[in-house]
This record gives C-alpha cells, sequence and structure tokens, in this order.
C-alpha cells in the first residue's frame, strides 16, 4: 500500500510513478502536474522508471485558483 | 521606481502594471473575461492536491489569454514547505518564478519574516526567481532584495481585508530604498487603493480578492486597471505638496471695489 494525496491506493507490485498515476485515474502525459514522493519532487522524466516504495507517501499537485 | 517605460522584473518586459489573482472566481467565465478587462499580463495560481479526473480548466484559461502564470506558495507555514512547494510549481508549471508567501498565522495571514528570508535565499540559491509577498516593513523588504529577491512585494493590510494601504508611510520607504519593483499585495479593496499604491511610487499592484470578490469582478477589474493607470500618471505627474493652510489659485490683486 502507498498513500497518494493522502488516500491509501494499491497501484500492485513494485510500482513506478507513471503506475500510480495511471492507478487513480490520471494521465502521466497531462501538462501542469506535479509529483513528489515521501517530500522529494520527482522529475516527469523519471516517472517511468522510478519506483516507489511500500508505504510511500506521494503528492501530486497541479495549479489551482489562488491569489 | 521607472514610470516611464514598461514594468521590467528580472529582465522580462511587462505592458501592464496590474498583476491579477485567480483566486475566489466563482466561474472559470468570469476569470477569463476579468483578465481581460484587467489587461494583465501576469496571473497568479495555486499548488493544490490534483482531484482524480479534473481537467485542467485554469491552465487552459490563462494559455488561451497568453499570458504568463505566477504560481505562489500560499498556504505553506515553514520555509520548508514553501521552497518544496515552489519546486513543485517549477516541475508542473515550467517557471522559475515564483510568488513567495510563507504565512505566520491562519488568522492574520500575516508574512513569517524568518521562515520569508529563509526561504527567498534557499530558491534564489536554487535559481528561481523570488517574488516575495512581505509586510510592510523596509528592513525585512531591503533584506529580502539583499537576499537577491527580484521584486519585493508589500502588503497594503491583511489579505483579503480590502482595508487598502494602512501605513503609506512605510510603503514610502520601501519604494525609496528599493532597487527592485515594488508591487503592492493585499489589501486592496477597490481602484482608489491600487491608484494611490501608484501615486505612492509602487511599480505595479497585485490584487485578487477586490476583483474576484467584487459585484461585479469584471467591472472592477476594468475599474482597478484604470485605477493603477491614474496613480502611474499621477505619479509622473507630480502632486503639489500638502500645506496646512489654504493657498488661493485665483489672483488675491484686483478685486473690483463693489460699494455696499
Amino acid at each position: 500500500m502507498i498513500y497518494v494525496n493522502g488516500r491509501p491506493v494499491d497501484p500492485g507490485e513494485r510500482p513506478t510513478i507513471r503506475d500510480v498515476l495511471l492507478a487513480i485515474d490520471i494521465d502521466p502525459d497531462r501538462a501542469g502536474i506535479a509529483v513528489a514522493v515521501d517530500s522529494e519532487v520527482a522529475r516527469r522524466g523519471a516517472w517511468p522508471t522510478q519506483i516507489v516504495d511500500e508505504g510511500a507517501h506521494v503528492e501530486i499537485v497541479t495549479a489551482t485558483q489562488g491569489g | 521606481m521607472s514610470m516611464d517605460g514598461p514594468l521590467v522584473i528580472a529582465g522580462r518586459t511587462f505592458g501592464s502594471r496590474l498583476l491579477l489573482g485567480t483566486g475566489g472566481f466563482t466561474r472559470m467565465a468570469t476569470l477569463a473575461d476579468a483578465i481581460d478587462a484587467s489587461e494583465t499580463e501576469l496571473v497568479t495560481v495555486a499548488m493544490r492536491r490534483v482531484e482524480p479526473g479534473s481537467n485542467g480548466s485554469l491552465l487552459d484559461v490563462i494559455a488561451v489569454k497568453g499570458i504568463d502564470v505566477l504560481p505562489n506558495t500560499a498556504g505553506c507555514f515553514t520555509a520548508r514547505d514553501a521552497v518544496r512547494t515552489a519546486q513543485l510549481a517549477r516541475e508542473a508549471l515550467g517557471t522559475d518564478w515564483v510568488k513567495l508567501e510563507v504565512i505566520g498565522d491562519e488568522r492574520t495571514l500575516l508574512p513569517d519574516a524568518p521562515e520569508l528570508l529563509l526561504a527567498a535565499e534557499q530558491l534564489v540559491d536554487d535559481g528561481f526567481v523570488v517574488l516575495p509577498y512581505t509586510s510592510d516593513d523596509p528592513v525585512l523588504a531591503r533584506r529580502l532584495e539583499d537576499a537577491g529577491c527580484a521584486a519585493v512585494m508589500p502588503l497594503g493590510s491583511p489579505i483579503g481585508s480590502g482595508q487598502g494601504i494602512a501605513n503609506p508611510a512605510n510603503l514610502t520607504l520601501i519604494v525609496e530604498q528599493a532597487g527592485v519593483p515594488v508591487i503592492l499585495d493585499a489589501g486592496v479593496g477597490t481602484a482608489s487603493d491600487a491608484a494611490l499604491a501608484m501615486e505612492l511610487g509602487c511599480d505595479a499592484v497585485l490584487c485578487a480578492s477586490a476583483i474576484s470578490r467584487a459585484a461585479d469582478p469584471v467591472a472592477m477589474a476594468h475599474a482597478i486597471r484604470h485605477g493603477v493607470l491614474a496613480g502611474a500618471l499621477a505619479r509622473r505627474a507630480g502632486r503639489i505638496a500638502r500645506r496646512t493652510h489654504a493657498r488661493p489659485s485665483s489672483p488675491v490683486e484686483g478685486m473690483a471695489e463693489l460699494a455696499e
């Protein structure tokens, strides 16, 4: 189990960041999103290969309205 | 301040001296119309968790308008969180510009000066163009500039309060000493507040709630655009000195002697 934006998600064995995004129905090719794994920013180029460890906390953010 | 040419921040030129915050608009279409009415070329956005299945309509609106996006670090209470948020924004949006906010408490939303300065130093070191939201403290503004910030953004009064410019004397001190653009950020309630900021020598004004939460946001965007323009023109024109007593503008000589 890993935690994506605070919610438990089971993306299968040794998921990449790309796998995690797909598991919660987010298009990995979508512009304007960024990912942090355990508070470290994961560059987009690493998403297809970087493995997300069991128990990791993944944050996926985008731009929203704000001053 | 240089009012004779366009606004220049970190080498980038802007035709408009009004920055628009995108927060508080209840409809995306209203935001789009307000962008047009304001003639802004730079709009702020916040970074928040993606909602699964949501689309990127905000970024789409901004892209259609062909203007630049300035991510903020709103909601961050520590330098660490603000730096991480700026790094996520850079990754998500492809910009190394950031409106740096590090807040001290939720009730006032006033900046936390030590954390703000620490975050500014770290982000400048990391290659960011840092525009810090700061209190109206001239010493802190100078420290932020010394840290390498590309502008300073003092508040007029607390975020979303609409109280206008609470301390014009401090704002004047910040303008006098600044070697980078001064952008009034927070507190504007209506067009006259924006005009006053420019009359005091600010280089630009950032508005969010004053426009987005107005009864007619698009009309207020139009009004504040003109407020900024009027204030800038008045600053350039040079206001008269304040006097204690009246001074007639009509001649005191040559009065007709009229019989009773």
